[in-house]
């Protein structure tokens, strides 16, 4: 089985700074790879170079055989790439329906089609509610985003993303800030879209990353010091002296 | 009383003018964080174009919306020579450098049309008064003016709250970064916000025209104030520009009547003539410090 996503010797410094050093990894199709890591060992500038929001200074990003790695992030997520945010970003006076019609129109690629009415239309509103129902929020479909709970806000996030059908989900601390009922919820809901799409994960909670992960890549320092299943992971004595003093 | 139905019409009459200009000033501040100074050229531009294709072709009609059209191209023009590599730079090399295009384009419509005002007779069909109450008459081009403020204003709320583009330009504005993400290329989305605002700016200086005189530099007043009608709206937000552009056209103009009127008669000699302008002046300031007081973020804040 070849690599979905692969990222070949990622290299990026800011001045003096080295960020990302010689970073590589593969991500299997239909898995959840996490990437972890000591805070400020660059898992969020990885993702931002994955993503397109950050230019790397060298290396190859590439989606299905694909080099990426000059690519617009509009153009990566017409490729297949999604993401969601750290910061809870749905737009909040839009409705749950109408953000995910937005991300299913956008995928469409009619968004220029410039004057057609937005609303009522079953051929986006058919499947924003049918990926609304897979993340549980059918519900609230009505509803303003900007009044949801945040544990939703973080589902209706992931509806978007999903709404493009991309190959690989890049989530940035999907769990950020949910309480612990929330949590697992969303944890149940991340590990039922691995049929979906591949997922690369950069979570700071550990509990749900060794039990969501398939594959756990260990970042420290901008380099990658360990990578293998959660069980490897668990034993890896360069980890532990990574996370020393840290509950791993 | 009557000089106060006039005064207030005058002030919402001001208030669609700054509506035209402060729609796409709003929506290209919202959705690319991008502070244009120059803005406020695409109405001299537009009334320079104006006048000049009147003159051409012998009527105002095909002159305003040819200016309007050509005022459109040259903000896309402008954007692709200068404005697009500022996107990614700080506010202060944005200033600058819109400043600097403000310089410019002054001194050289100074060299194409000359420093005299010039001026943009009214369309015959439009140039009457008719009468508004008991021996009081009003210009019918001034509310014709009002009326092409108001659907154009219709027309915009039409597009931005019940098409895919318009949703698109919401979102944008609220969360651009976002936008992108879901996979729409963000920059042509921004040119098409650009082109119209340019237009719409251009199409209030060919409406203006006609009671101003077209000067250089008559672009910078309308400026200022279509950035205080932003900031009190909310950047980013179509119906906060309306709002705020009426609000602001208002109390500019009844304030300035008002104050003035009120200073003379509370107070005596030589200062009396000084004051009541001199406060008048602030008033949209003072309205805009109480607006930030109460909502930082303006009336109907778009930014998350």
């Amino acid at each position: 089985m070849s690599a979905l996503l692969r990222v070949e010797n990622l290299h990026k410094r800011f001045g003096a700074l080295v960020v990302t050093d010689g970073v590589s990894l593969d991500v299997m199709p239909g898995r959840i790879h996490a990437v972890i890591g000591p805070n400020g060992a660059g898992k969020t500038t990885l993702i931002h170079q994955i993503f397109g929001t950050l230019a790397p200074d060298a290396g190859v990003i590439r989606l299905d055989g694909r080099d990426i790695t000059r690519l617009a992030p509009h153009r990566r997520a017409q490729a297949g790439l999604a993401r969601s945010f750290q910061i809870t970003s749905v737009l909040p006076e839009f409705s749950a329906l109408e953000n995910v019609a937005l991300a299913v129109q956008a995928r469409a690629g009619s968004s220029f089609r410039f004057f057609r009415a937005a609303r009522g239309q079953a051929g986006l509103n058919a499947p924003a509610m049918a990926v609304l129902e897979r993340v549980g929020l059918r519900a609230r479909a009505g509803m303003v985003a900007g009044s949801l709970s945040h544990g939703e806000k973080r589902q209706l996030e992931l509806a978007m993303a999903l709404a493009a059908k991309p190959r690989v989900m890049l989530l940035d601390e999907p769990l950020a800030g949910a309480g612990p009922e929330e949590t697992a919820r969303l944890v149940t809901l991340l590990g039922s879209l691995r049929d979906a799409c591949a997922i690369v994960l950069v979570e700071h909670d550990m509990d749900a990353v060794f039990q969501l992960a398939d594959e756990i890549t260990v970042l420290a320092q901008g380099r990658v010091i360990a990578h293998g299943t959660p069980g490897a992971i668990r034993e890896d004595a360069a980890v532990r002296t990574a996370y020393l003093g840290e509950d791993f | 009383m009557t000089l106060l139905i006039v005064q207030a019409l005058n002030g919402a009459q001001l208030g669609m003018l700054l509506f035209l200009i402060a729609a796409g000033l709003t929506l290209v501040f919202g959705v690319m964080n991008f502070v244009n100074l120059a803005h406020g050229v695409q109405y001299m531009i537009g009334a320079y174009l104006g006048v000049s294709f009147a003159l051409l072709t012998g009527s105002f009609w095909a002159g305003l919306v040819l200016a309007s059209l050509t005022a459109g191209a040259f903000g896309l023009l402008l954007e692709w020579l200068i404005f697009r590599h500022l996107y990614k730079r700080g506010e202060l090399d944005q200033v600058l450098a819109t400043f600097g295009v403000i310089l410019s384009l002054n001194e050289g419509t100074r060299l194409i049309w000359g420093s005299n005002p010039l001026e943009l007779p009214m369309p015959d069909l439009l140039s009457g008064s008719f009468q508004l109450v008991e021996g009081l008459r009003y210009p019918v081009y001034r509310v014709a003016v009002m009326a092409a403020g108001l659907l154009v204003a219709l027309a915009l709320a039409l597009v931005v709250n019940r098409t895919r583009i318009g949703m698109l330009i919401r979102a944008g504005a609220s969360n651009g970064p976002m936008v992108s993400a879901l996979g729409v290329d963000i920059m042509r989305l921004f040119r098409v916000v650009f082109g119209v605002g340019a237009m719409m700016a251009g199409f209030a200086g060919v409406l203006a025209a006609p009671l101003v005189s077209v000067e250089p530099g008559m672009g910078e007043n309308l400026l200022i104030l279509a950035f205080v009608v932003i900031v009190i709206g909310g950047v980013g937000s179509i119906r906060g520009a309306f709002v705020a552009a009426v609000i602001v056209g208002l109390v500019d103009t009844l304030g300035r009547s008002l104050i003035t009127d009120a200073a003379q008669a509370a107070l005596s000699g030589p200062a009396s003539a000084r004051v009541g302008p001199a406060v008048a002046s602030m008033l949209i300031y003072l309205v805009m410090a109480a607006v930030l007081a109460v909502k930082p973020a303006g009336l109907f804040a778009a930014r998350t």
